[in-house]
């Protein structure tokens, strides 16, 4: 049955083959930067947190390559690979977890708080479900000003969507009819919370049909899936339909963060079809479809790997942000600043 | 025959004023287009402006966050909460997203939001907050406190204009109760305190409505043989502490007066610096008054009581006076 979701069914082959190895390889680099993120963790040379999107990549890769540079973009913790598709370079995810003062955000903020908002890439703030608003937003000030043919994509968790938050966006999102689309990685748990803990319907998708907007399931473990699905969402919204809402199933392959052993997780759910790996069921999939061959795919690994490893020596040289030489203002109207509070000892 | 312009008529025409000239601006809120508003601060605004005031839903979480959005994109949204009190529903957007957007990204957040805020009797718990100091308390925000009708007016162009999250606090019981006979050409820039009353023995710095309430207080005092100085904020952040201090240094005595409650806030801010910074200009301890502590009651007794009153004010400057 699986096989069959597997096997391409639209469009001229080639296009079919090139849009497969494209999402592939930010799937893959996700991965491998992952992988070096979670490595710096163990050897202390992260502050903080280490958010991982093993599991996630493939869902979120074919969401990158659904949208164009002009398109609106909220990632969120597993969105590495979306992150990379959408035009993140490599050095900035690197940066900003480095805290590089040289960073997108400075050593202000850090890990995947990260973004270029003049660019449509918007830094998540921490509290879940507030990025869509912002979005809507973003895309109701472009219809403002008649520009058109754009979709703003939110990312978020099955968590998530218990949030105020959530349910206040897409029900604006749908009452402006804006290009939203909002894909949700229902993973099987918020942290360690498992989903019958967090919502009481049959499918979150189910959500959508409250809100008047359209909804789409899909198994996010299956690329091909997650690029028809995802990519018909994107393709809707930016045909003026009207915000869709896009429900992915996989199983978080990590803990919460690299903190986390996610002993919680249920062997049933491990073994299950949801907990695939993405990126292994892709792997084989393009090779038994002769979509490429190991050798190709041995030196996309190490030429990223490369890039990685070169990436981290290169910013473990840049300078740290200096306390002494930082602008402690919050505010861009430098002249409003308090003059009497304790801000330049 | 002179027109009278209300509080309320100030702050209409601001936003007249700011969408005629800036086609950045948009208005986004509950019942601010074809009605008007719950108050009526954007009346017939919708029909002079076409496709510039939106009606949202009773989302205020997602107000806020619609309006960070617009503002990324160059825009220079006004959000309307239709009273102060719910926007602790869009309290994190305002707090977290609008407030650090420029600190984290570099991109300034040029939003403005209006609460109409503070007391009217028959409020009741939920109609009738005073929330700046909350806002005032975080990095990133922008609070402001217009005591005129000039100040409506003149205060909330500039609001548009800043390139940071305003909050702009207007207060109820002012915006029919205060009248003006024109709107002003120029203004006292924002971040600028305001002698409203000259005086030699105390001064009295007040915000918003409490500012009548002192001028009031002050002319009781008069008939004691008090000449008392008010002092205006007219911004709770930035705090004009420059202009606090020079007062204190013609008077010697402070009374600090709000209607917010009174744990913390403005009046203990204005307290605190003028304390550390300018102990030796004072020859009485500095003292502040009040809301008491406890929600704003709906009836109009406990409600008058519940806020400091132009007698409590007199009070406890004349505690002071006398000390
Ligand atoms: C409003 C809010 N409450 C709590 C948290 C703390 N928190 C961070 S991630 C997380 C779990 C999120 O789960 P989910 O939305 O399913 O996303 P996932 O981590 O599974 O990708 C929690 C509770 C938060 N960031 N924001
Ligand atoms: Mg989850």
């Amino acid at each position: 049955m699986l096989q069959a979701v597997n096997e391409p069914r639209v469009g001229a082959a080639e296009v079919v083959r090139e849009s497969h190895l494209a999402a592939f390889r930010f799937m893959l680099r996700a991965r491998l930067l992952d992988d070096k993120f979670a490595a710096l963790y163990r050897t202390g040379k992260i502050h903080g947190g280490v958010f991982l999107g093993r599991g996630q990549e493939a869902l979120s890769a074919a969401l990158g390559v659904s949208l164009k540079k002009t398109d609106v973009f909220a990632p969120l913790i597993r969105d590495a690979a979306g992150r990379l598709a959408f035009g993140e370079p490599i050095l900035d995810a690197v940066r900003n977890y480095l805290g590089s003062a040289l960073g997108p955000m400075r050593g202000r903020d850090g890990n995947v708080h990260r973004g270029r908002p003049r660019d449509g890439y918007l830094p998540m703030i921490s509290h879940l479900g507030a990025m869509i608003s912002v979005v809507n937003g973003v895309l109701f000030a472009r219809r403002f000003k008649n520009i058109s043919g754009m979709v703003g994509a939110a990312c978020l968790g099955d968590g998530a969507t218990s949030t105020g938050a959530f349910h206040e966006a897409l029900n604006q999102a749908a009452v402006e009819k804006l290009p939203l689309v909002v894909v949700v990685a229902d993973n099987q748990y918020a942290y360690s919370t498992p989903t019958d803990r967090q919502f009481a319907c049959e499918s979150l998708a189910d959500k959508g049909v409250g809100y008047g907007v359209a909804s789409h399931t899909v198994d996010a473990t299956d690329l091909t899936a997650c690029l028809k699905i995802v990519g018909g969402a994107v393709a809707q919204a930016r045909a003026g339909n009207g915000p869709q809402l896009v429900v992915a199933k996989l199983l978080r392959l990590c803990g919460h963060g690299e903190h986390d052993d996610a002993n919680y997780i249920i062997p049933e759910l491990k073994n299950s079809a949801l907990g695939r790996d993405c990126l292994k069921v892709a792997e084989e999939f393009l090779l038994r479809n002769k979509f490429t061959d190991a050798a190709q795919l041995a030196v996309w690994r190490s030429e990223t790997i490369r890039e990685i490893e070169e990436a981290v020596a290169q910013v473990q040289r840049e300078p740290a942000p200096d306390p002494y030489a930082e602008n402690w203002s919050a505010i861009s109207s430098e002249h409003l600043n308090e003059t009497h509070l304790e801000n330049g000892h | 025959m002179a027109t009278e312009i209300t509080y309320i008529d100030a702050i209409r025409e601001a936003q007249a004023h700011a969408l005629r000239d800036d086609p950045r601006v948009f208005i986004y809120g509950q019942d601010v287009a074809a009605f008007g508003g719950a108050f009526k601060a954007t009346k017939n605004l919708a029909k002079e402006f076409p496709g510039r005031v939106f009606d949202s839903p009773i989302s205020e979480d997602a107000m806020v966050g619609f309006a960070v959005g617009a503002a990324i994109e160059g825009l220079r949204p006004i959000i309307e909460m239709q009273f102060a009190d719910f926007s602790t529903v869009g309290f994190n957007q305002i707090v977290n997203q609008a407030a650090t957007l420029f600190w984290r990204t570099g991109v300034p957040c040029p939003i403005t939001v209006r609460l109409p805020f503070g007391g009217t009797s028959g409020g009741g718990p939920f109609h009738s907050q005073s929330l700046e100091t909350i806002y005032a308390h975080y990095p990133g925000l922008i609070v402001l406190t217009p005591a005129t009708v000039e100040d409506a007016y003149s205060m909330l162009l500039e609001a548009v204009a800043i390139d940071d999250p305003v909050i702009f606090c207007e207060h109820k019981f002012l915006y029919r109760h205060l009248k003006a006979e024109k709107l002003p050409t120029e203004a006292l820039p924002v971040g600028k305190a305001r002698i409203a009353r000259v005086g030699r023995d105390l001064t009295i710095v007040a915000y918003s409505a409490m500012v009548q309430d002192a001028l009031e207080a002050a002319n009781e005092l008069l008939t004691e043989g008090w000449e008392v100085e008010v002092v205006d904020l007219r911004s709770v952040k930035p705090l004009d502490t420059d202009t606090v201090m020079a007062s204190v240094a013609r008077t010697g005595k402070l009374l600090c007066v709000g209607e917010s409650w009174p744990w913390g806030g403005v009046t203990a801010e204005v307290i605190a610096r003028v304390a550390s910074e300018g102990y030796g200009l004072l020859d009485a301890p500095p003292q502040r008054l009040n809301a008491k502590d406890t929600p704003v009651p709906y009836h109009p007794n406990l409600w008058a009581a519940h806020r400091p009153t132009v007698r409590a004010v007199a009070a406890a400057a004349r505690k002071i006076l006398r000390s």
